[in-house]
């Protein structure tokens, strides 16, 4: 197998320029893919698909009654982002968490953006996101969001944008741990030779994060990861996570808000919590204070949490920050609080309830692609280049409903990446989530989940939507090794 | 640790115990069928008694029969104590609790559900006896993982309780039913398949060469003898019982003599009659009444670790207080 009939096609590509021309980040692999005997990479592939089925690492498919896990298809051809390029992502990425935060916080508090009208007061109000319960909280250490995975994707022209700001639960760090250790297996030698940055430390760094909110005076904190339980499509990161960071993993029934103070259901009795790093979402946290309806929740957790006798990562009411609306308004809000031109830019967004961004849209509607301000996963979206005439009008009259909750962007030719077909190589469209965390310092995992649109020709790159993944290999300052070695 | 997590725990070590007893006398009796003289039927049904579970395989499959007994004890979904549901639900246990154990022994439990999985639709081509043997050594092999890679604290303790206290009403089942079928025969005493059956049953329990040592000849009382009283072999009662006492005191940090909880006080009095009973005053009387009482007292012990450790207890005004 080898990349001698492998075109870029007009695309962006994340590891040839053109024909036979790898980026220098990616020579090194390339050549050794090349080296390889006939057959191996597919052998290789295989391997690697096994080791990731007996590992268990499996997602749940909603819906799907008969198997309930499915492993995430996974590509072994890395994805390849030089130091250079690594570094502006790191500063792109620790600017905007920063600024976002401000924004929270400010949203919750004083309001001086809304006054400042620099974003619209309306906009926030009527975000299904912003929660009233919220104001006036002081989280502790005054952060709000401790934890996100940002989504990165690249235009045509090579330039990097940020799709979306996931603030809220954001998932799948937990397969760029497990991909890496797979991949160090797939490809030994040219993993070592590549000098790719290590993302293993990711658990004990959010160990720190979490340990860091504890109330005051606990000397060795009690922390738990709180999962909405085994049918949740992320279950499996929850208790890997849970896992690595040596911490219990809980669901709501195990826990009981006692005097006030949360605690764990032990078989020694009731053991205090001081740290939750919740993935349930802020709706089904308490019952008392958010949806009555909730079963997974524990009721009193708020007042616990605002009263400052357990901390939460991320804070309830981050959602607001991500609303797609809001995200229209980021590099507006990066200047309100920092004096900062943005770094690394948003998609262009028009945003619906101004009527004449609402016009352009509808009368765009077969170039544009329109977004649910709400929803996330793939879904509520209308890609309208591949659209039907009759979709197009179905959602043009949603838009005309209700035209605060959605959105519209151009389509962006993603880049892409060569996965492995079953003819050889050939590109498909990626995108790039990296991961903050915000404590102490705000520190970013070098890498992330590169996830693939399988299916030839589909921008779509969700899980649920027949995507994929890779390993990221972000390269270290000192770039790539240029001693020839064995074949990985 | 949590209630819910040493609740999976428990029975994940119970699920794979059971799914290890139930591949063992399934393979006893094929082989056992090899040895039967000319014109001797086959005996499928007492299999199903084992496991207690004579009415459902009646409503689903009627008459016992070789192929019907090895599918329902081994690939049929619907069967809650075939190999595939058990180890279906142990690896669900697993899976709730994978933060906990090793990730050894999670993939071990979890190639092992895989690999059954993938044999249900071709499992009339297989040799069943590599298959049982396969069954075995998984469950053997998840054992020593976890005795080897887990911390032997309460956790691995809950594991053990749950492994021990299945093995023990395993082989108090595959005794009792076995007694009940082989002692009526007395045509058949002394003679050379009545040996063969007795040692059947022993590897039933995979005892024969043990008992062996200990004993040399086989005679029905002395097999009872071994597989309820010996205080070596790791598959008798009272073996399994004392260990699962150990991790029990291990759990609740009360020293033997002196049980804190209704589970300790349970399994202390079950413990303390087989130390200081004999197989002559058992069989005095009535084996099969022994057993079936030993196997009332052990779900009592069963109910009590439930309601000690593992019952979400409801929260109400006095009824429970957090540790300071």
């Amino acid at each position: 197998m080898n990349f001698a009939t492998y075109l870029t096609e007009g695309f962006y590509d994340e590891l040839f320029t053109g024909p036979s021309s790898p980026r220098p980040g990616a020579r090194l692999l390339v050549e050794r893919l090349e080296s390889l005997p006939e057959g191996e990479i597919l052998r290789r592939q295989a391997a690697a698909e096994t080791a990731l089925l007996q590992m268990g690492i499996t997602f749940n498919v909603y819906g799907d009654t008969a198997g309930t896990e499915r492993i995430l298809p996974f590509d072994i051809i890395p994805r390849i982002v030089e130091a250079g390029e690594w570094e502006t992502i790191e500063r792109g990425l620790k600017q905007r968490i920063q600024a976002l935060n401000l924004f929270i916080e400010d949203i919750y508090h004083g309001q001086r953006i809304l006054r400042d009208g620099v974003v619209p007061e309306h906009v926030v109000r009527s975000a299904k996101s912003f929660r009233p319960q919220c104001i006036g909280l002081r989280p502790p250490r005054g952060v709000w969001c401790h934890v996100t995975g940002t989504d990165l994707i690249r235009d045509r022209d090579g330039t990097l944008y940020v799709l979306e700001d996931n603030l809220r639960c954001p998932s799948g760090v937990s397969y760029v741990l497990q991909n890496r250790q797979v991949m160090k297996r797939t490809f030994p030698l040219v993993f070592e030779a590549s000098r790719v940055r290590p993302v293993d430390d990711y658990p004990s760094r959010l160990l720190d994060t979490l340990a860091w909110l504890a109330p005051e005076g606990r000397g060795a904190p009690t922390v738990a990861v709180l999962t909405p339980g085994i049918h949740n499509s992320a279950y499996f990161e929850h208790s890997y996570l849970a896992q690595q960071m040596g911490v219990e993993l809980v669901e709501g029934p195990d826990l009981a808000v006692i005097d006030g103070h949360v605690h764990m259901r032990t078989t020694r009795g009731f053991q205090r919590v001081d740290v939750l790093y919740r993935r349930i979402d802020d709706d089904f946290l308490d019952p008392l204070a958010f949806r009555a309806d909730s079963l997974l929740g524990v009721p009193g957790l708020m007042e616990a949490y605002r009263t400052g006798r357990v901390a939460l990562a991320n804070a309830p009411g981050t959602g607001i920050a991500d609303d797609k609306v809001v995200y229209a308004y980021v590099p507006k809000i990066v200047k309100y609080y920092l004096d900062q031109d943005i770094i690394l830019p948003n998609v262009p967004t028009f945003v619906c309830w101004e009527d004449t961004e609402r016009d352009h849209v509808l009368a765009h509607l077969d170039s544009l692609v329109v977004k649910a301000a709400n929803e996330s996963g793939g879904y509520g979206m209308l890609i309208g280049q591949q659209a039907s005439a009759s979709q197009r009008d179905e959602f043009a009259a949603r838009i005309r409903a209700d035209p605060r909750n959605y959105i519209a962007q151009p389509t962006v030719a993603l880049s892409r990446a060569p996965v492995i077909t079953g003819e050889g190589f050939a590109g498909r469209h990626v995108d790039l989530r990296p991961y903050i965390l915000c404590g102490r310092e705000i520190s970013v995992l070098p890498g992330g989940l590169t996830r693939v649109a399988l299916r030839r020709g589909s921008l779509v790159v969700n899980s649920s939507q027949g995507g994929g993944s890779k390993d990221t290999w972000v390269l270290s300052e000192s770039d790539v090794a240029d001693t020839p070695g064995a074949v990985g | 640790m949590l209630s819910r997590v040493a609740n999976s725990i428990h029975w994940m070590g119970r699920y794979i115990e059971r799914a290890e007893n139930v591949a063992r006398f399934v393979d006893v009796n094929l082989h056992l069928a090899l040895d039967l003289p000319p014109g001797a039927r086959e005996q499928w049904q007492p299999l199903i008694a084992v496991t207690g579970d004579d009415e459902l395989f009646a409503e689903r499959y009627g008459m016992a029969t070789r192929e019907r007994v090895i599918e329902f004890l081994t690939f049929d979904r619907d069967n809650p104590n075939s190999i595939l549901s058990c180890l279906a639900a142990a690896r669900e246990n697993a899976r709730t609790v994978r933060e906990i154990i090793s990730s050894e022994m999670w993939e071990q439990i979890n190639r092992a559900h895989l690999a059954i999985q993938s044999a249900v639709p071709r499992w009339r081509e297989l040799d069943m006896a590599s298959f049982y043997a396969e069954a075995k050594t998984a469950a053997h092999l998840f054992t020593g993982i976890a005795d080897a890679t887990m911390s032997h604290g309460e956790a691995w303790h809950f594991l053990r309780l749950g492994r021990l206290i299945e093995r023990a009403d395993k082989t108090s089942r595959i005794l009792d039913v076995k007694y009940f079928i082989l002692l009526p025969m007395l045509t058949d005493v002394g003679t050379p398949f009545d040996t063969i059956q007795w040692a059947a049953l022993l590897k039933s329990a995979s005892a024969l060469e043990m008992y062996r040592k200990r004993h040399r000849a086989i005679a029905p009382e002395r097999v009872a003898q071994f597989l309820i009283l010996d205080h070596e072999f790791p598959r008798s009662i009272r073996w399994c019982l004392g260990r699962a006492q150990r991790s029990l005191h291990e759990i609740t940090g009360a020293p033997p003599g002196a049980p804190a909880s209704l589970s300790g006080q349970r399994m202390g009095r079950l413990l303390a009659e087989l130390m200081f009973t004999t197989i002559e005053e058992i069989v005095r009387g009535g084996l099969h009444e022994y057993l079936d009482r030993f196997q009332l007292r052990l779900n009592e012990v069963g109910q009590a670790i439930h309601s000690d450790f593992f019952a979400l207890r409801p929260l109400g005004p006095g009824t429970e207080r957090p540790e300071p």
